[in-house]
C-alpha cells in the first residue's frame, strides 16, 4: 500500500504524482509477469487524515484477503508441502 | 549518450529459459544516463525476474552486478574472478558493452537485456531524441549545428523534401523538419548562404557503410 | 538539342506542352500498362511513368516507360533516390538512355513508411539535388563522377519537381533555383488547387528569371469527388486545396461531381496557359486516364503539335 498526499498538496511539490507514475509502472510489470497488479495499490491523503488512513488500511487488507495467497506463496507452500510429505515417507 | 530501451520482459524470461544462476551486469555510463541500464534498473529487473521465476514454479539466483563502463577492459575484468561461476551474464548496458563482455568472457552466454538504440540527448527527463549518426564525417558547421544526415528522415543536404509541412516531417507527426531547423538555425545566425551552396556528393565510406570501423591513435600505442 | 526528346523539341519550338502521369500496376500484368497507353496516346507530348509512388511497389519506371514506348508514346522515367544508391543510380540511366528514353524526372521519393514495406532499408545515398547534378554531368561531361570517360554518354531531358505548396514557402524558389543550377531543363510542379499561392510562387520565381532559365510544367489533378478533395487534404502531405474549391465541387450531387471536376480541371489549364512564365501542364489524371482526351482536348490543346 502506498500513501501519498492529496495531489495539489505535496510538501515535495509534485512527489506524490511522480510516485502515482512509478505505482502504475509496477502495476505493469506486475500485470506482465502474471503476478496480478491488485496486490499494490496508492491511496491520496493528508497527514491529518487519520481515520481515513485506518479505513483505507482497513479496505486494502480486506481486498488482499479476499484475493487469498499471491501466486508465489501458493507455489511456495505447494513446495514446502511437497517437502514435508516427502520428509513424512 | 548511448540510449537503449528494456526488451520486453517475456523475450528476457524467454532468454534464462535454460538458466537458474545467472550474473545480471548494469553499467553506469550512458544507459544510466537514460535510465535503462543503471544499478536502480538492475535491481527492478531482478526482482521482477526472481518474482516471475517464481510465480512459475522454479527460481533463478542472480547476482546483482554493475560495472563502471562495460566498455573499457579495466572494469570488465573486475568481473573475471567470479564469472565462471555462474551459467550465463544478462546485461543491461548497450550493444558494444555486451559484446566486449562476450569477448572478454568467451565461455559464458551473453544476453542482451536491452535493444540499444541511438546517439542521443536528453530533452528532459523521460525524454531522450536522436541527434548524430556517427557519419565519421561532420558538416554541422555548414547547417547551423543541426545534423542533416541524423535530423532529416532522408539524410538530404538539399532540403526540404515536399513532405514538410509547418516544420513537421511527413514521417511522424511528432518529428520535426530536420531541414526546418537548419533553416531557422541558418537564418538566426546570418549564414543563409551555407543553404544555397551546393554540396558534393557525401562520402559514406566513413559511415559504418564502409565496414566496422576502428581508430588507432598512435600516440598512444 | 541536349536529348532530341518530343518533349524538348516541342518545348523549344515554343508550343505549351502536355505531359501526363502512368502509374505502372501492383503486378506483372503489362496489358495494364498497354490499357493506359492507349489513353495517353496523342495527347501528350510525354508521359511519365512513375517509381514506387509513395514507396509502394509497383512494375518499375524503366519497364513501364518501355512498355508505353512500344506503342507510340514519349516516356519521361521518374527516379527517386530513395531505394538505389549511386551505383544502382548511374546504371539504371544508363540503362534507360540505352533502351531510348530521353526524359527524365529527378525526385527524393516519399519516405518508406508510407507503403507495404516500412521495415525496407532506407537508402538515399545521394539526394534528388545531387541526382540532377550527377545526370547533367554524366550527359554533358560525358563522364563518371570519378572522371572516367563513359563508353556512350546518357541522353536526358532532366527535369525535377516542386511543391510550391510546402513549407517553408520562402525557399522554395530558392530551391527551384539551386535546382535549376544542378542542371534541371524543365520542372514539374506538384498539382495546384491554390491558384493565389501558385501565382505568388511564380512570382518570386520570375523575379530570378528562372521561368527563362528552365521550362515550368504546371501540375493539375482534375478531382473526381468532394470526398477525394477531402482525401487529398487530409492525407497527402503537402497538398493545398482551399476550402472554395472543396465548396464548389461540393455543391453538385454525387452523380454531377466528376463531371464538375472535369470542367473544373479544364478551366484551371486555360488559365495557366495565359499565365507568363508557364511553359505546360502536367495533368496527373490518376486511375482516371481514360479522362485525358476530355480535359486537354477541352482545354484547346488537341491536337499535340507534330515538331521534326
Amino acid at each position: 500500500m502506498v500513501v501519498g498526499c492529496l495531489e495539489g498538496d505535496c510538501h515535495y511539490v509534485s512527489g506524490n504524482i511522480r510516485a502515482k507514475a512509478r505505482v502504475k509502472r509496477v502495476y505493469g510489470i506486475l500485470d506482465r509477469i502474471k503476478i496480478g497488479p491488485d496486490r499494490i495499490r496508492m491511496y491520496n491523503l493528508s497527514a491529518g487524515e487519520g481515520s481515513k488512513f485506518a479505513a483505507y488500511a482497513n479496505e486494502f487488507v480486506e481486498k488482499v484477503r479476499e484475493l487469498g495467497p499471491s501466486p508465489i506463496n501458493l507455489v511456495r507452500a505447494g513446495q514446502a508441502r511437497a517437502v514435508s510429505q516427502k520428509e513424512a515417507t | 549518450m548511448i540510449t537503449g530501451t528494456p526488451k520486453p520482459i517475456e523475450e528476457i524470461m524467454e532468454m534464462v529459459e535454460p538458466y537458474d544462476n545467472i550474473i545480471l551486469a548494469g553499467c553506469h555510463g550512458c544507459v544510466t544516463v537514460c535510465r535503462v541500464g543503471g544499478e536502480k534498473e538492475v535491481q527492478v529487473l531482478a526482482s521482477t525476474l526472481r518474482l516471475a521465476r517464481e510465480a512459475g514454479g522454479r527460481t533463478i539466483k542472480i547476482r546483482e552486478v554493475s560495472l563502471e563502463r562495460q566498455c573499457d577492459p579495466e572494469y570488465v575484468e573486475q568481473m573475471r574472478p567470479y564469472v565462471g561461476d555462474y551459467q550465463a551474464v544478462l546485461s543491461i548496458a548497450c550493444g558494444a558493452g555486451i559484446q566486449f563482455l562476450a569477448e572478454k568472457f568467451t565461455t559464458t552466454p551473453l544476453l542482451p537485456g536491452i535493444n540499444t538504440g541511438f546517439l542521443g540527448v536528453t530533452e528532459r527527463q523521460g525524454e531522450w531524441s536522436e541527434r548524430c549518426q556517427g557519419c565519421g564525417d561532420c558538416v554541422l558547421h555548414l547547417t547551423g549545428g543541426i545534423c542533416p544526415v541524423t535530423r532529416c528522415a532522408k539524410s538530404l543536404f538539399h532540403g526540404p523534401c515536399g513532405g514538410s509541412v509547418q516544420g513537421i516531417c511527413e514521417v511522424d507527426k511528432s518529428v520535426k523538419c530536420g531541414w526546418q531547423l537548419i533553416i531557422d538555425r541558418l537564418k538566426a545566425l546570418n549564414q543563409m548562404e551555407n543553404y544555397t551552396k551546393f554540396k558534393p556528393f557525401k562520402g559514406w565510406s566513413t559511415a559504418r557503410d564502409g565496414g566496422p570501423r576502428r581508430i588507432i591513435r598512435e600516440d598512444m600505442i | 538539342m541536349k536529348s532530341g526528346s518530343n518533349l524538348e523539341k516541342v518545348l523549344a519550338a515554343g508550343h505549351f506542352s502536355v505531359t501526363a502521369e502512368c502509374g505502372p500496376p501492383r503486378g506483372a500484368d503489362p496489358d495494364i500498362v498497354r490499357k493506359k497507353a492507349a489513353f495517353v496516346k496523342g495527347n501528350v507530348d510525354a508521359c511519365n511513368v512513375t517509381d514506387n509512388q509513395t514507396s509502394v511497389v509497383r512494375m518499375s519506371s524503366l519497364a513501364g516507360c518501355l512498355l508505353i514506348k512500344e506503342l507510340g508514346v514519349e516516356p519521361l522515367i521518374q527516379m527517386v533516390v530513395r531505394d538505389r544508391n549511386r551505383i544502382a543510380l548511374q546504371s539504371d540511366l544508363l540503362g534507360a538512355s540505352a533502351m531510348g528514353v530521353r526524359n527524365i524526372l529527378c525526385l527524393s521519393g516519399d519516405h518508406q513508411k508510407f507503403g507495404d514495406d516500412p521495415q525496407a532499408k532506407n537508402v538515399f545515398d545521394i539526394d534528388s539535388m545531387q541526382f540532377i547534378h550527377l545526370v547533367r554531368l554524366m550527359r554533358d561531361e560525358g563522364t563518371f563522377p570519378s572522371g572516367k570517360k563513359l563508353e556512350g554518354a546518357p541522353k536526358f531531358f532532366i527535369g525535377c519537381a516542386v511543391n510550391p505548396f510546402a513549407d517553408p514557402f520562402e525557399i522554395r524558389v530558392p530551391r527551384l533555383k539551386m535546382k535549376v543550377t544542378a542542371g534541371a531543363d524543365f520542372v514539374q510542379t506538384q498539382c495546384i488547387y491554390n491558384m493565389k499561392k501558385f501565382k505568388e510562387y511564380m512570382e518570386l520565381a520570375k523575379r530570378e528569371g528562372l521561368h527563362e532559365k528552365v521550362k515550368i510544367l504546371a501540375g493539375v489533378t482534375p478531382l473526381k469527388s468532394a470526398g477525394m478533395a477531402k482525401f487529398m487534404r487530409k492525407m497527402v502531405a503537402g497538398m493545398d486545396i482551399p476550402e472554395e474549391v472543396i465548396a464548389r465541387i461540393a455543391a453538385e450531387p454525387k452523380d454531377k461531381q466528376a463531371d464538375k471536376g472535369i470542367e473544373m480541371c479544364i478551366e484551371q489549364i486555360q488559365e495557366l496557359k495565359e499565365m507568363e512564365g508557364i511553359s505546360g501542364v502536367h495533368v496527373m489524371a490518376i486511375e482516371w486516364e481514360e479522362k485525358l482526351a476530355e480535359i486537354i482536348g477541352g482545354a484547346g490543346l488537341l491536337p499535340r503539335p507534330v515538331v521534326e
